[in-house]
């Protein structure tokens, strides 16, 4: 073919896109991280350590951090039933709610807020029943754990699904074949295939509730010390014009969120190159 | 149970066991709880003083402001929005070049960034006391705390999503038809409204939605930037808030109830143009 024989053809519009591109990026998402870094930089590393260790500060990491592992918990236990009832099985609004997973993302995190501090409050509809047994869930550290595992539940359902529907049926009838059990089968043939996905899920769902704040904010109580999460008090100390401290604990945030999101790339590469090798 | 059905291995038999139906069961209860309970507790609230005292909070010159510029953002974000998506896909789709990885990290940045982080890094950079806010102030120029400051954050938190949708369908789909238009003569545009646009018309809507719906919703960053002027820098978020605080429960659902209409109405396109292929079904997204 004549084709194949002259250089590969080029494309018209690589100037003009990429330049594009390259402003916008430059404009839009880079140079406020870089102003981020410089104001961060100003600060000066005794005075970073000093803010970032504060009481209030290191408080509201721990009330973060513990709040996002309840919920990334709540998160794998769900999500995963979610998806396998989603992948597996054949019941009446099935597709209703395959498509009612993805609601935590399409629905504002404020009004998720108020819906769910309505919910739990403890005249509401769930926070009733509950206070009668003695479980108070709005305005403690659980319902910042709640408010968080809704708005990060669409994380592992949908990154389990698609592995999932990719198990070979062959691996189970063989396992089947040699007299395993339902339970068994799960265990050591499907749940080692969809670990890494599974993992993946729970890593994205853990970044996602370091930084939510929307849905939190409104069932949290935000009492200092005690149910503050990270990033209300960066608000605070911005409304407080203390922008060292917010910039110190933002930048905190922000690489903290990095590492974590680098580590799910990384598991997910791994369990795509798993896929693959496993034909 | 058939013959075939017994040669299938146990998990994934559709008859029979009390294990099956417990789960699904408990399936449909957590969703319940977890999805339907917050939907119906919305417009519960919204209605609960009824119909009329409902329209009255939703026609309050506030809440009506704070939903124009909810929409003025949206028609100002999205397209741009749109633009960059496109470009991006095509600069990163259609040629080779050194750090093509970097870029497409660099692209998908802002879903790491917290909503109040992306609000602290646009106050650090153009607010009084920030990187350029000297030079700003020189020229009378207010960003932060002020309607442009809210375009900013926004173009900021939404800039990945209709690129994130279209550049993975264009890397698979090749350049072999663009390749083809243009050395029968055609030129981008014409290359890229004939051959590339119907190949990926559907990923584009789905991402340009999704896009919509994360700026109309977009709470935390908006809340940094904005300065909350009631009437002014309100968007329908931070009203629904501001409602909220001024113990005026009722009429924070009933504005609520119009962003949770856009949220299913979002739902509903996206299943709709799923139906029809386009977009990644089971990819997640923020």
């Amino acid at each position: 073919m004549a084709g194949a024989l002259t250089a590969r053809r080029v494309l018209p519009g690589f100037g003009p896109t990429m330049g594009l591109t390259l402003f916008y990026l430059s404009l839009v998402v880079l140079l406020p991280i870089v102003a981020l870094a410089l104001k961060t930089g100003e600060i000066g590393l005794a005075r970073y350590l000093d803010i970032i260790t504060g009481p209030r500060v290191l408080a509201s990491f721990r009330v973060t951090v513990t709040a996002a592992l309840l919920a990334t918990a709540i998160n794998a236990g769900i999500g995963l039933l979610l998806a396998w009832n989603l992948v597996r099985y054949d019941f009446p609004g099935k597709r209703l709610l395959d498509a009612l997973i993805d609601l935590p993302f399409a629905l504002p995190t404020a009004v998720a807020g108020i819906a769910l501090t309505a919910l739990f409050a403890p005249n509401g509809w769930f926070g009733a029943p509950l206070a009668a047994m003695g479980i108070k869930i709005a305005y403690t550290p659980l319902g910042i754990a709640i408010a968080m595992a809704f708005t990060s539940l669409p994380f592992v359902v949908r990154t389990v699904q698609p592995v999932l529907e990719d198990v070979r049926p062959e691996v189970e009838e063989a396992a089947a074949s040699r007299g395993a059990r339902a339970w068994q089968i799960f265990r050591k043939v499907i749940f080692p295939t969809i670990l890494p996905a599974f993992i993946a899920g729970c890593t994205l769902a853990f970044a996602r509730c370091l930084g939510e704040f929307g849905a939190v904010i409104f069932i949290a109580g935000n009492l200092p010390e005690q149910t503050e999460i990270a990033a209300l008090l960066i608000f605070i100390r911005l409304e407080e014009y203390d922008y060292p401290a917010a910039a110190a604990i933002a930048s905190t945030v922000l690489v903290a969120a990095l590492v974590v999101l680098l580590l799910a790339n990384w598991l997910q590469a791994r369990s795509q190159r798993h896929s693959e090798k496993t034909p | 149970m058939s013959a075939a059905e017994d040669r299938l291995p146990p998990l994934r038999r559709s008859s029979g066991s009390v294990g099956r139906i417990a789960l699904i069961v408990l399936g449909i209860v957590l969703a319940l709880l977890l999805l339907v309970a917050p939907l119906a507790v919305i417009f519960a609230e919204a209605f609960s003083k009824g119909v009329a005292y409902y329209a009255r909070n939703i026609v309050q010159a506030d809440t009506l402001h704070a939903i124009w510029l909810t929409v003025l953002t949206a028609i100002v974000v999205v397209p741009v929005n749109i633009g960059f998506g496109i470009a991006a896909a095509w600069a990163v789709t259609k040629f080779r070049f050194p750090g093509k990885k970097l870029l497409i990290a660099l692209i998908e940045l802002p879903f790491s960034v917290s909503p109040i982080v992306a609000g602290v890094i646009y106050i650090l950079l153009y607010g009084a006391n920030g990187l350029l806010g000297p030079l700003l102030a020189d020229h009378d120029i207010r960003l932060m705390f002020a309607v442009p400051g809210i375009f900013l954050v926004s173009l900021f938190v939404t800039s990945p999503f209709v690129a994130r949708e279209i550049i993975p369908l264009m890397q698979s789909q090749g350049s072999d038809d663009e390749e083809a238009a243009t050395s029968l003569g055609a030129g981008f545009w014409q290359t890229f409204f004939r051959v590339t646009l119907p190949n990926i018309k559907w990923a584009l809507l789905y991402g340009a939605v999704l896009c919509n719906a994360r700026v109309m919703g977009e709470f935390g960053a908006v809340s940094v930037v904005s300065g909350n002027v009631r009437g002014e820098t309100n968007t329908l978020p931070l009203h629904i808030e501001l409602l909220y605080h001024d113990y005026n429960a009722v009429g924070a659902f009933a504005a609520a109830t119009t962003l949770t209409v856009l949220a299913l109405v979002t739902l509903g396109i996206k299943t709709l143009i799923e139906a029809k292929g386009g977009g990644d079904p089971h990819r997640p997204r923020h």
